[in-house]
Protein backbone atom coordinates (compact mmCIF):
# COMPACT_ATOMS: atom_id res chain seq x y z
CA UNK A 1 0.00 0.00 0.00
CA UNK A 2 1.20 3.58 -0.60
CA UNK A 3 1.86 5.66 1.53
CA UNK A 4 -0.42 8.66 2.85
CA UNK A 5 0.93 11.64 5.25
CA UNK A 6 -0.87 12.12 7.94
CA UNK A 7 -0.29 16.37 8.52
CA UNK A 8 -2.11 18.68 11.35
CA UNK A 9 -2.87 21.60 10.36
CA UNK A 10 -3.25 24.19 13.19
CA UNK A 11 -4.98 27.16 11.48
CA UNK A 12 -5.92 30.44 13.09
CA UNK A 13 -9.71 31.47 13.50
CA UNK A 14 -9.26 35.03 11.79
CA UNK A 15 -7.64 33.93 8.91
CA UNK A 16 -6.61 30.81 7.62
CA UNK A 17 -9.24 28.69 8.91
CA UNK A 18 -11.29 31.04 6.52
CA UNK A 19 -8.36 30.32 3.70
CA UNK A 20 -9.11 26.88 4.16
CA UNK A 21 -13.25 27.33 4.33
CA UNK A 22 -13.12 29.32 0.96
CA UNK A 23 -10.29 27.05 -0.80
CA UNK A 24 -13.21 24.05 -0.08
CA UNK A 25 -16.58 26.49 -1.12
CA UNK A 26 -14.25 27.43 -4.00
CA UNK A 27 -14.43 23.77 -4.56
CA UNK A 28 -10.64 23.70 -5.57
CA UNK A 29 -8.95 20.47 -5.40
CA UNK A 30 -5.95 19.93 -3.17
CA UNK A 31 -4.58 16.91 -1.19
CA UNK A 32 -7.12 15.08 1.33
CA UNK A 33 -3.80 14.61 3.75
CA UNK A 34 -4.33 17.46 6.07
CA UNK A 35 -6.35 17.47 9.01
CA UNK A 36 -7.65 20.50 10.43
CA UNK A 37 -7.43 21.98 14.04
CA UNK A 38 -9.08 25.42 14.63
CA UNK A 39 -6.89 27.58 16.91
CA UNK A 40 -7.94 30.77 18.06
CA UNK A 41 -4.08 32.20 17.10
CA UNK A 42 -0.98 31.03 15.76
CA UNK A 43 0.29 32.73 18.91
CA UNK A 44 -1.76 29.94 20.58
CA UNK A 45 0.08 27.04 19.11
CA UNK A 46 2.29 25.51 21.77
CA UNK A 47 5.46 23.90 20.68
CA UNK A 48 4.42 21.17 22.60
CA UNK A 49 1.67 20.95 20.37
CA UNK A 50 3.86 20.01 17.65
CA UNK A 51 5.26 17.31 19.54
CA UNK A 52 2.44 16.30 20.92
CA UNK A 53 1.08 15.36 16.98
CA UNK A 54 4.30 13.93 15.69
CA UNK A 55 4.54 11.76 18.90
CA UNK A 56 0.90 10.65 18.06
CA UNK A 57 1.14 10.04 14.33
CA UNK A 58 1.41 12.44 12.67
CA UNK A 59 3.63 13.10 9.46
CA UNK A 60 4.36 16.68 9.67
CA UNK A 61 2.80 19.57 11.38
CA UNK A 62 1.11 22.49 9.32
CA UNK A 63 0.59 25.93 11.18
CA UNK A 64 -0.49 28.74 9.39
CA UNK A 65 -1.80 32.31 10.97
CA UNK A 66 -2.51 35.72 9.27
CA UNK A 67 -0.12 37.86 7.59
CA UNK A 68 2.62 39.54 9.87
CA UNK A 69 0.74 42.81 10.83
CA UNK A 70 -3.01 41.01 10.27
CA UNK A 71 -3.13 39.30 13.91
CA UNK A 72 -6.38 39.81 15.42
CA UNK A 73 -4.80 40.03 18.48
CA UNK A 74 -2.15 42.33 17.29
CA UNK A 75 1.01 40.05 17.51
CA UNK A 76 0.03 36.37 18.12
CA UNK A 77 1.57 35.49 14.73
CA UNK A 78 4.81 37.54 15.58
CA UNK A 79 5.28 34.80 18.70
CA UNK A 80 4.83 32.02 16.40
CA UNK A 81 7.29 33.60 13.21
CA UNK A 82 9.78 33.51 16.46
CA UNK A 83 9.20 30.10 18.29
CA UNK A 84 8.98 27.92 14.99
CA UNK A 85 12.68 28.70 14.41
CA UNK A 86 14.02 28.00 17.30
CA UNK A 87 11.75 24.57 17.19
CA UNK A 88 12.55 23.66 14.14
CA UNK A 89 16.73 23.76 14.95
CA UNK A 90 15.61 21.68 17.89
CA UNK A 91 13.89 19.28 15.82
CA UNK A 92 17.02 19.02 13.30
CA UNK A 93 18.87 18.00 16.18
CA UNK A 94 16.98 15.48 17.01
CA UNK A 95 17.03 14.24 13.60
CA UNK A 96 13.33 15.50 12.31
CA UNK A 97 13.74 16.62 8.96
CA UNK A 98 12.80 20.18 8.60
CA UNK A 99 9.88 19.92 6.03
CA UNK A 100 8.02 18.05 8.87
CA UNK A 101 6.75 21.56 10.53
CA UNK A 102 6.25 24.65 8.17
CA UNK A 103 4.42 27.74 9.65
CA UNK A 104 2.88 29.85 6.55
CA UNK A 105 0.54 32.88 6.03
CA UNK A 106 -2.58 32.82 4.49
CA UNK A 107 -5.29 35.30 4.57
CA UNK A 108 -8.91 34.83 4.36
CA UNK A 109 -8.87 35.24 0.55
CA UNK A 110 -6.23 33.13 -0.08
CA UNK A 111 -8.06 29.41 -0.49
CA UNK A 112 -6.06 28.89 -3.41
CA UNK A 113 -2.56 29.32 -1.73
CA UNK A 114 -4.04 27.09 1.40
CA UNK A 115 -4.17 24.24 -1.28
CA UNK A 116 -0.95 24.85 -2.97
CA UNK A 117 0.60 24.84 0.39
CA UNK A 118 -1.23 21.38 1.36
CA UNK A 119 -0.13 19.84 -1.74
CA UNK A 120 3.11 21.07 -1.95
CA UNK A 121 3.91 20.00 1.97
CA UNK A 122 2.04 16.73 1.17
CA UNK A 123 4.77 15.45 -1.57
CA UNK A 124 7.34 16.91 0.41
CA UNK A 125 6.53 14.51 3.05
CA UNK A 126 5.73 11.66 0.75
CA UNK A 127 9.05 11.66 -0.44
CA UNK A 128 10.59 11.66 2.94
CA UNK A 129 8.22 8.67 4.49
CA UNK A 130 7.00 8.70 7.79
CA UNK A 131 7.54 10.07 10.74
CA UNK A 132 9.29 7.18 12.42
CA UNK A 133 7.79 6.67 16.11
CA UNK A 134 9.98 4.16 16.32
CA UNK A 135 12.21 5.52 19.82
CA UNK A 136 15.23 4.17 18.70
CA UNK A 137 17.46 0.93 19.70
CA UNK A 138 16.23 -2.34 20.60
CA UNK A 139 15.44 -1.30 24.29
CA UNK A 140 13.46 1.98 22.81
CA UNK B 1 9.57 -0.90 66.58
CA UNK B 2 12.22 -2.70 64.23
CA UNK B 3 14.45 -0.68 62.53
CA UNK B 4 13.86 -0.30 58.39
CA UNK B 5 15.33 -1.80 55.79
CA UNK B 6 17.16 0.90 53.25
CA UNK B 7 18.74 0.07 49.74
CA UNK B 8 20.73 2.46 48.13
CA UNK B 9 21.44 1.82 44.50
CA UNK B 10 23.26 3.91 41.71
CA UNK B 11 22.86 3.04 37.89
CA UNK B 12 23.82 5.65 35.81
CA UNK B 13 25.11 8.20 37.37
CA UNK B 14 28.63 10.08 38.32
CA UNK B 15 27.82 9.58 42.42
CA UNK B 16 26.85 12.71 43.21
CA UNK B 17 23.63 11.47 44.29
CA UNK B 18 25.35 8.96 47.10
CA UNK B 19 27.27 12.30 48.14
CA UNK B 20 24.34 14.16 48.47
CA UNK B 21 22.78 11.54 51.09
CA UNK B 22 25.84 12.09 53.41
CA UNK B 23 25.44 15.57 52.97
CA UNK B 24 22.84 15.40 55.59
CA UNK B 25 25.80 15.98 57.78
CA UNK B 26 24.91 14.59 61.88
CA UNK B 27 21.52 13.75 60.52
CA UNK B 28 23.14 10.70 58.80
CA UNK B 29 23.10 8.96 62.24
CA UNK B 30 19.69 9.10 62.55
CA UNK B 31 19.56 7.32 59.66
CA UNK B 32 21.54 4.79 60.92
CA UNK B 33 19.56 5.05 64.42
CA UNK B 34 16.22 4.24 62.25
CA UNK B 35 17.19 2.19 59.79
CA UNK B 36 19.49 -0.68 58.71
CA UNK B 37 21.62 -0.41 55.11
CA UNK B 38 21.05 -3.61 52.99
CA UNK B 39 23.23 -2.36 49.81
CA UNK B 40 24.52 0.53 49.07
CA UNK B 41 27.51 -0.26 46.29
CA UNK B 42 29.14 3.10 46.60
CA UNK B 43 29.97 2.89 50.47
CA UNK B 44 29.23 -0.90 52.04
CA UNK B 45 30.02 -4.64 50.86
CA UNK B 46 26.75 -6.39 49.81
CA UNK B 47 26.02 -7.91 47.06
CA UNK B 48 23.58 -9.26 44.49
CA UNK B 49 23.03 -12.40 45.82
CA UNK B 50 22.60 -11.04 49.33
CA UNK B 51 19.77 -9.02 48.04
CA UNK B 52 18.37 -11.71 45.71
CA UNK B 53 18.06 -14.08 48.57
CA UNK B 54 15.75 -12.16 50.43
CA UNK B 55 11.83 -12.18 50.38
CA UNK B 56 9.99 -9.99 48.22
CA UNK B 57 8.87 -6.67 49.58
CA UNK B 58 11.43 -6.68 52.18
CA UNK B 59 13.30 -4.10 51.63
CA UNK B 60 10.83 -0.79 53.28
CA UNK B 61 12.48 1.98 51.19
CA UNK B 62 15.13 1.87 48.20
CA UNK B 63 16.42 5.29 47.05
CA UNK B 64 17.58 4.61 43.54
CA UNK B 65 19.25 7.33 41.76
CA UNK B 66 20.94 6.52 37.92
CA UNK B 67 19.32 6.50 34.70
CA UNK B 68 19.20 2.81 33.27
CA UNK B 69 21.63 2.62 30.13
CA UNK B 70 22.83 -1.29 30.32
CA UNK B 71 21.35 -4.46 30.82
CA UNK B 72 22.85 -4.88 34.24
CA UNK B 73 21.11 -1.44 35.68
CA UNK B 74 18.14 -2.71 34.44
CA UNK B 75 18.25 -6.10 36.11
CA UNK B 76 18.96 -4.83 39.48
CA UNK B 77 16.01 -1.64 39.08
CA UNK B 78 14.05 -5.23 38.44
CA UNK B 79 15.40 -6.92 41.01
CA UNK B 80 14.98 -4.13 43.89
CA UNK B 81 11.32 -3.24 42.48
CA UNK B 82 10.51 -6.66 43.51
CA UNK B 83 12.20 -6.64 46.91
CA UNK B 84 11.18 -3.47 47.99
CA UNK B 85 7.87 -1.75 49.44
CA UNK B 86 8.46 1.78 48.50
CA UNK B 87 10.94 3.23 45.74
CA UNK B 88 11.90 6.40 45.61
CA UNK B 89 13.53 8.16 42.18
CA UNK B 90 16.59 9.66 43.63
CA UNK B 91 17.96 12.49 41.61
CA UNK B 92 17.69 13.84 37.98
CA UNK B 93 19.25 11.09 36.48
CA UNK B 94 17.25 8.37 37.51
CA UNK B 95 13.76 10.96 37.56
CA UNK B 96 14.51 12.03 33.76
CA UNK B 97 17.80 10.81 32.31
CA UNK B 98 19.64 13.44 33.64
CA UNK B 99 23.36 14.36 31.94
CA UNK B 100 23.80 10.58 30.81
CA UNK B 101 20.01 10.65 28.46
CA UNK B 102 21.98 13.42 26.70
CA UNK B 103 23.72 9.71 25.00
CA UNK B 104 19.99 10.02 23.58
CA UNK B 105 21.33 12.29 20.68
CA UNK B 106 23.36 9.46 19.68
CA UNK B 107 23.74 5.63 19.67
CA UNK B 108 25.26 2.69 20.92
CA UNK B 109 27.13 2.69 17.95
CA UNK B 110 28.38 6.03 17.68
CA UNK B 111 29.51 6.02 21.10
CA UNK B 112 31.55 2.75 21.03
CA UNK B 113 33.67 4.21 17.89
CA UNK B 114 33.97 7.64 19.74
CA UNK B 115 35.03 5.98 23.36
CA UNK B 116 36.96 2.96 21.76
CA UNK B 117 38.41 4.23 18.68
CA UNK B 118 38.04 7.80 18.07
CA UNK B 119 39.22 9.41 21.55
CA UNK B 120 42.69 10.54 21.41
CA UNK B 121 44.63 8.61 23.82
CA UNK B 122 43.23 4.83 22.69
CA UNK B 123 45.46 2.85 20.35
CA UNK B 124 42.88 0.31 19.15
CA UNK B 125 44.11 -0.36 15.55
CA UNK B 126 41.72 -4.08 15.92
CA UNK B 127 38.94 -2.39 16.95
CA UNK B 128 37.89 -3.54 19.90
CA UNK B 129 34.57 -3.31 21.23
CA UNK B 130 33.22 -4.55 24.46
CA UNK B 131 31.40 -7.41 24.24
CA UNK B 132 28.65 -9.42 25.85
CA UNK B 133 30.24 -12.43 26.24
CA UNK B 134 34.09 -13.39 25.41
CA UNK B 135 35.79 -16.69 25.45
CA UNK B 136 38.92 -16.44 27.41
CA UNK B 137 41.11 -19.27 28.51
CA UNK B 138 40.06 -20.77 31.02
CA UNK B 139 35.96 -20.27 30.46
CA UNK B 140 33.54 -17.14 29.48
CA UNK B 141 33.30 -13.27 30.73
CA UNK B 142 30.49 -11.62 30.77
CA UNK B 143 29.86 -7.80 30.30
CA UNK B 144 26.30 -5.94 30.74
CA UNK B 145 24.54 -5.12 26.92
CA UNK B 146 25.18 -1.66 26.57
CA UNK B 147 21.78 0.16 25.15
CA UNK B 148 21.29 2.40 22.36
CA UNK B 149 18.80 4.21 24.25
CA UNK B 150 19.44 5.54 28.32
CA UNK B 151 15.53 5.31 30.29
CA UNK B 152 13.89 6.88 32.98
CA UNK B 153 13.96 4.20 36.18
CA UNK B 154 10.33 4.65 35.53
CA UNK B 155 10.44 3.68 32.40
CA UNK B 156 11.45 0.42 33.43
CA UNK B 157 9.86 -0.39 36.53
CA UNK B 158 6.92 1.08 39.09
CA UNK B 159 7.96 3.72 41.13
CA UNK B 160 6.47 5.70 44.22
CA UNK B 161 8.49 9.04 44.85
CA UNK B 162 10.20 11.07 42.90
CA UNK B 163 13.17 13.27 44.10
CA UNK B 164 14.14 15.35 41.44
CA UNK B 165 17.54 17.68 41.87
CA UNK B 166 21.39 17.54 40.27
CA UNK B 167 21.83 15.80 42.99
CA UNK B 168 19.03 16.49 45.25
CA UNK B 169 19.33 19.23 47.63
CA UNK B 170 19.31 18.09 51.84
CA UNK B 171 15.93 19.75 52.97
CA UNK B 172 14.65 17.62 50.61
CA UNK B 173 16.46 14.62 51.60
CA UNK B 174 16.15 15.50 55.33
CA UNK B 175 12.12 16.03 54.25
CA UNK B 176 12.05 12.19 52.90
CA UNK B 177 13.87 11.00 56.20
CA UNK B 178 11.52 12.24 58.16
CA UNK B 179 8.53 10.88 56.13
CA UNK B 180 9.79 7.92 56.87
CA UNK B 181 10.83 7.87 60.43
CA UNK B 182 7.33 9.19 61.00
CA UNK B 183 5.31 6.82 58.40
CA UNK B 184 3.76 9.84 57.21
CA UNK B 185 4.46 9.31 53.17
CA UNK B 186 3.06 11.42 50.58
CA UNK B 187 0.33 9.89 47.86
CA UNK B 188 2.20 7.73 45.61
CA UNK B 189 3.63 9.68 42.55
CA UNK B 190 4.20 12.46 44.58
CA UNK B 191 7.45 14.69 43.41
CA UNK B 192 9.03 15.77 46.49
CA UNK B 193 10.31 19.04 45.65
CA UNK B 194 8.04 22.32 44.85
CA UNK B 195 4.40 22.90 42.86
CA UNK B 196 5.31 25.86 41.52
CA UNK B 197 7.69 27.01 38.69
CA UNK B 198 11.36 28.15 39.41
CA UNK B 199 10.79 31.89 38.32
CA UNK B 200 8.11 31.62 41.09
CA UNK B 201 10.54 31.36 43.83
CA UNK B 202 12.84 33.20 42.45
CA UNK B 203 13.55 36.85 44.01
CA UNK B 204 15.60 38.47 41.28
CA UNK B 205 14.32 41.66 39.91
CA UNK B 206 11.89 41.00 37.03
CA UNK B 207 10.74 44.07 34.77
CA UNK B 208 10.24 43.65 30.94
CA UNK B 209 11.03 40.57 29.03
CA UNK B 210 12.65 41.70 25.92
CA UNK B 211 15.68 40.56 24.76
CA UNK B 212 17.84 41.41 21.36
CA UNK B 213 20.58 39.08 22.26
CA UNK B 214 21.51 35.80 23.65
CA UNK B 215 24.60 35.62 25.96
CA UNK B 216 26.57 32.39 26.56
CA UNK B 217 27.41 32.49 30.85
CA UNK B 218 30.77 32.69 29.50
CA UNK B 219 30.61 35.87 27.57
CA UNK B 220 28.88 38.03 30.53
CA UNK B 221 29.17 38.58 33.59
CA UNK B 222 25.47 38.56 34.88
CA UNK B 223 24.06 41.51 36.99
CA UNK B 224 23.53 39.13 40.28
CA UNK B 225 20.08 41.54 41.10
CA UNK B 226 18.37 41.32 38.37
CA UNK B 227 16.50 38.24 36.38
CA UNK B 228 19.00 36.15 34.26
CA UNK B 229 16.51 36.31 31.21
CA UNK B 230 15.93 39.74 31.09
CA UNK B 231 19.83 40.15 30.57
CA UNK B 232 19.78 37.90 27.76
CA UNK B 233 21.44 34.62 29.18
CA UNK B 234 19.51 31.51 28.93
CA UNK B 235 17.88 30.52 32.07
CA UNK B 236 15.90 27.25 32.09
CA UNK B 237 13.44 29.14 35.30
CA UNK B 238 10.15 29.28 33.36
CA UNK B 239 9.87 25.46 32.91
CA UNK B 240 11.24 24.32 35.51
CA UNK B 241 10.23 22.84 38.87
CA UNK B 242 11.51 25.06 41.76
CA UNK B 243 11.72 23.30 45.48
CA UNK B 244 15.74 23.61 44.68
CA UNK B 245 16.66 26.71 47.24
CA UNK B 246 17.58 28.61 44.54
CA UNK B 247 21.27 27.19 44.56
CA UNK B 248 22.55 28.22 40.64
CA UNK B 249 20.77 31.54 40.74
CA UNK B 250 22.22 32.81 44.04
CA UNK B 251 25.45 31.68 42.58
CA UNK B 252 24.56 34.07 39.56
CA UNK B 253 24.25 30.96 37.25
CA UNK B 254 21.53 30.38 34.76
CA UNK B 255 19.21 27.27 35.87
CA UNK B 256 19.59 23.94 33.84
CA UNK B 257 16.97 22.69 34.61
CA UNK B 258 17.71 19.51 36.76
CA UNK B 259 14.49 19.57 39.15
CA UNK B 260 12.69 18.99 35.56
CA UNK B 261 9.46 20.11 34.39
CA UNK B 262 6.84 21.60 36.50
CA UNK B 263 3.19 20.19 37.14
CA UNK B 264 1.00 20.46 33.68
CA UNK B 265 3.97 20.44 31.47
CA UNK B 266 4.18 17.38 29.06
CA UNK B 267 7.63 18.58 27.85
CA UNK B 268 10.29 20.73 29.06
CA UNK B 269 11.95 21.70 25.78
CA UNK B 270 8.90 22.50 24.01
CA UNK B 271 8.08 25.02 26.85
CA UNK B 272 11.53 25.96 27.06
CA UNK B 273 11.42 26.82 22.85
CA UNK B 274 7.96 28.75 23.76
CA UNK B 275 9.55 30.76 26.96
CA UNK B 276 12.78 32.06 25.19
CA UNK B 277 11.29 32.65 21.45
CA UNK B 278 8.39 34.75 23.02
CA UNK B 279 10.81 37.18 24.56
CA UNK B 280 12.86 38.20 21.40
CA UNK B 281 12.43 42.10 20.74
CA UNK B 282 12.02 42.00 17.06
CA UNK B 283 9.28 40.90 14.08
CA UNK B 284 12.18 41.07 11.42
CA UNK B 285 13.13 37.38 9.68
CA UNK B 286 17.27 38.47 9.67
CA UNK B 287 16.99 39.09 13.11
CA UNK B 288 14.73 36.11 14.82
CA UNK B 289 17.36 33.81 12.60
CA UNK B 290 20.41 35.58 14.05
CA UNK B 291 18.73 34.83 17.54
CA UNK B 292 17.86 31.51 16.83
CA UNK B 293 21.78 31.33 15.45
CA UNK B 294 23.10 31.76 18.63
CA UNK B 295 21.81 29.72 20.67
CA UNK B 296 24.05 27.14 20.13
CA UNK B 297 22.62 23.76 20.87
CA UNK B 298 18.95 24.03 21.81
CA UNK B 299 18.06 20.40 21.98
CA UNK B 300 20.96 20.19 24.93
CA UNK B 301 20.19 22.97 26.40
CA UNK B 302 16.44 22.49 26.59
CA UNK B 303 16.83 19.25 27.48
CA UNK B 304 20.05 19.10 29.32
CA UNK B 305 18.53 16.74 32.27
CA UNK B 306 15.12 15.62 30.44
CA UNK B 307 15.74 14.09 27.28
CA UNK B 308 14.89 10.76 28.02
CA UNK B 309 11.80 11.59 29.54
CA UNK B 310 10.83 14.11 26.60
CA UNK B 311 7.89 13.44 24.33
CA UNK B 312 10.35 12.47 21.66
CA UNK B 313 12.88 10.46 23.76
CA UNK B 314 15.81 10.23 21.74
CA UNK B 315 17.00 11.55 17.95
CA UNK B 316 15.37 9.46 15.64
CA UNK B 317 17.52 6.47 14.47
Amino acid sequence: MSFEPKIVGLLCNWCSYAGADLAGTSRIKYAPNVRVVRVMCSGRVDPTFVLWALQRGADGVLICGCHPGDCHYAEGNHKAAQRIPLLKKMLTQLGIEEERVRLEWVSASEGDRFASIVNEMTEQIRELGPFSRNNGGENG
Amino acid sequence: MAKLKLALYWAASCGGCDVAVLDINEKILDVAEMADIVLWPVALDFKYHHIEAMEDKSIDVCLFNGAVRNSEQEKIARLLRAKSKTMVVFGSCACFGGIPALGNFTDRAEIFERAYVEAPSNDNPGRTFPETVTQVDGGELELPEFYDTVLTLAQVVDVEYFMPGCPPPVDLILKVVDALATGQLPPVGSVIASDKALCDECDRKKEDKKITKIWRPHEIIPDPERCLLEQGIICCGPATRGGCGLRCIKANMPCRGCFGPPPGVLDQGAKLVSAIASIYQTNSEEEIARMVEEIVDPAGTFYRFGLADSMLKRKRL
